[in-house]
């Protein structure tokens, strides 16, 4: 009986993978300040091409009817191989670069959602290559019998790792996928909601508990695809009960989700680049769903469970009689022109309508009259934490004019103008004060202190993704401006002028 | 290593990632969310060591595809991060 001794890694290799973890914990640093930012950045890939050369430098492939003596001396590459690894590296980043280059920062979010599917993918793949070659990752033991062929024997702490892997990797494909085509509107918005859906849910996901605990006395194929196979399905369950609205805490769970996919795989393959990446990320998200909920005053598990928006509020047919004050480009020209300070608090709206370039022509406008100009900024406005910021930073808004919500919340009452460009749900008073409102208890952007709200808005008819009435469009310092966001502000520009 | 070490490893990452990621500010959260992503391809190493394997050839195959989406994630996320960190600016003081 002879056993090959697992993970044995000479020091400098696991130096390196070290090295590379910490220059990923450089990276989210960095991130503390929009200058730092970039250098992190930058560190970040360093840390990625020293992972990814050292695992190649420890991996060449080798040709295994090479003569033994040449193996000594690292002679026996398998060029064919190296080949083809590195066109799977140049397909790929290709691919990488040019969506990078061409992806449009309004369409973020579905950027996100789809490379968070592809590493769920990857750790799928890596888990059933592990599970079909154990001893190429050192996690199997060889037991040859005197008689009779020789028995793998995956390592039991390894089966509850990798299981644990591909059903995190394939649960974070799957909501991926779903969550991408919600953003990018190939899917309805809507929460779809299935009948029992929580008793399948729960049944599912103590199936592929059970199946992983029962994988460690039984090897065999069947065991693992189902993980596999089940942990796709609730992926899609999961998902496909949540709203619109609650996209921003949907993305971030998963961008949680495939850092504990990276860690689980970590741990198969004591890896310590992938350990350190995996806790980096799986907290990284964790605390993103955890701002997003806070935001929303919403429980996690409410998020989870789904439905939210699902029922229209009934009284928006009556809402829509109710008497409101229209205006046109000219007024809202006119008193932003006449004011000391200006509040834009942008939202979804404004991404929708691409209407940031035009909005920050309107603020430069404003500026040259001597009017202060300042961006309010909710965090959940948009379909992702940050999504705002992004898009106003596109249109050249310089990021010290950009404010959090509590940092500029006590300033709407001594503003003169809160320009709200398709927000809605943010600012609604009902959460302050109407204990009945789906929203109640969400903190909002104070925008009726300001002595005058316009709203610009699409029509009267639509209500929030919450599915709330604003009865703020109603009051007497409200005025409405019912256009497109774009058109709207390009239509101020030129009254401006 | 054994299983402690790499627990423990694991252990004192959740913590550093949590301190960091408090810190990180919340307008840089949608850069924040597609640099975790490109970092969180290091699985790409797995998938390397598969595809560099021999003895499988459907683990190889695995592995490869496995190589190329990681690769579109990693040279993806942080060319991505990399275009909206350069879009962050500071007010040009020149008015005073």
């Amino acid at each position: 009986m002879a056993e090959s001794a697992p993970h044995a890694q000479p020091a400098w290799v696991l130096l390196a993978y070290l090295i590379a973890g910490v220059c990923f914990i450089l990276a989210l640093r960095g991130l503390s300040g929009p200058e730092s930012s970039r250098r992190g950045n930058r560190t970040g890939m360093i840390g990625m091409a020293i992972a990814v050369l050292t695992t190649l430098y420890t991996h060449v492939p080798t040709d295994a009817f090479a003569n033994p003596a040449t193996i000594e001396h690292g002679l026996n590459w398998d060029l064919a191989s190296i080949g083809e690894i590195l066109a799977a590296i140049l397909i790929g980043g290709g691919i990488g670069l040019i969506t990078a280059r061409k992806i449009q920062m309004t369409a973020m979010p579905q950027l996100v959602a789809a490379f968070h599917s592809l590493v769920g993918m990857a750790a799928v793949l890596v888990g059933a290559a592990a599970y079909l070659n154990p001893e190429a990752f050192g996690i199997a033991v060889r037991i040859t019998p005197i008689y009779g062929p020789s028995i793998i024997n995956i390592l039991p702490v390894s089966r509850i790792e990798m299981g644990l892997g591909v059903a995190i990797g394939a649960i974070t494909f799957s909501g991926s996928v779903i969550a991408f085509l919600k953003l990018n509107g190939n899917m309805s918005g809507k929460p779809i909601l299935l009948p029992l859906r929580h008793v399948i849910n729960l049944a599912t996901i103590a199936a592929i508990l059970f199946l992983i605990a029962y994988f460690t006395q039984d090897q065999s194929p069947w065991v693992f695809f189902t993980v596999v196979g089940l942990s796709f399905a609730i992926g899609f369950l999961l998902i496909i009960p949540i709203g619109g609205a609650d996209m921003p805490v949907v993305i971030s769970m998963l961008n949680s989700y495939s850092g504990w996919a990276a860690a689980a795989m970590g741990f198969t393959l004591h890896n310590s680049a992938m350990i350190i990446t995996g806790a980096l990320v799986g907290s990284s998200g964790a605390i993103l769903s955890y701002i997003m909920c806070r935001a929303m005053n919403r429980s996690f598990i409410s998020v989870i469970a789904g439905g939210f928006g699902a029922v229209a509020s009934g009284g928006d047919a009556a809402a829509i009689d109710r008497p409101y004050k229209r205006g046109s480009a000219e007024d809202a020209a006119f008193l932003m022109s006449q004011a000391d300070q200006v509040i834009i608090v942008p939202g979804y709206g404004m991404a929708v309508s691409q209407a940031q370039h035009a909005l920050k022509e309107m603020a430069d406008k404003l500026k040259a009259e001597g009017v202060r100009v300042k961006y309010a900024i909710h965090p959940v406005a948009g379909r992702m934490p940050g999504h705002m910021n992004v898009l106003l930073a596109e249109a050249n808004v310089p990021y010290d004019e950009v404010f959090e919500l509590e940092d500029i919340n006590s300033e709407f009452a001594q503003t003169d103008v809160a320009f709200v460009i398709g927000a809605n749900d943010v600012t609604n008073p009902a959460a302050k004060t109407d204990k009945s409102s789906p929203i109640y208890g969400m903190p909002v952007l104070d925008v009726e202190k300001a002595r005058t709200v316009l709203f610009v808005k699409r029509s009267m008819g639509g209500v929030g993704y919450a599915g709330v009435d604003n009865e703020l469009f109603y009051r007497d310092n409200t005025m409405m401006l019912l256009a497109d966001a774009k058109k709207m502000v390009e239509e101020i520009v030129k009254a401006l002028a | 290593m054994d299983f402690i070490s790499i627990l423990s490893i694991f252990v004192l990452a959740c913590f550093v990632g949590y301190y960091v990621v408090w810190s990180v500010t919340p307008a840089l959260h949608t850069p924040l969310m597609s640099v975790t992503n490109a970092i969180s391809s290091v699985i790409v190493v797995g998938a390397l060591i598969a595809a560099a394997a021999g003895g499988s050839p459907s683990s190889k195959w695995l592995g490869l595809v496995a190589v190329a989406l990681a690769s579109v994630n990693i040279f993806g996320g942080f060319a991505v991060t990399q275009r909206m960190l350069s879009m962050y600016k500071k007010r040009e003081r020149k008015d005073g």
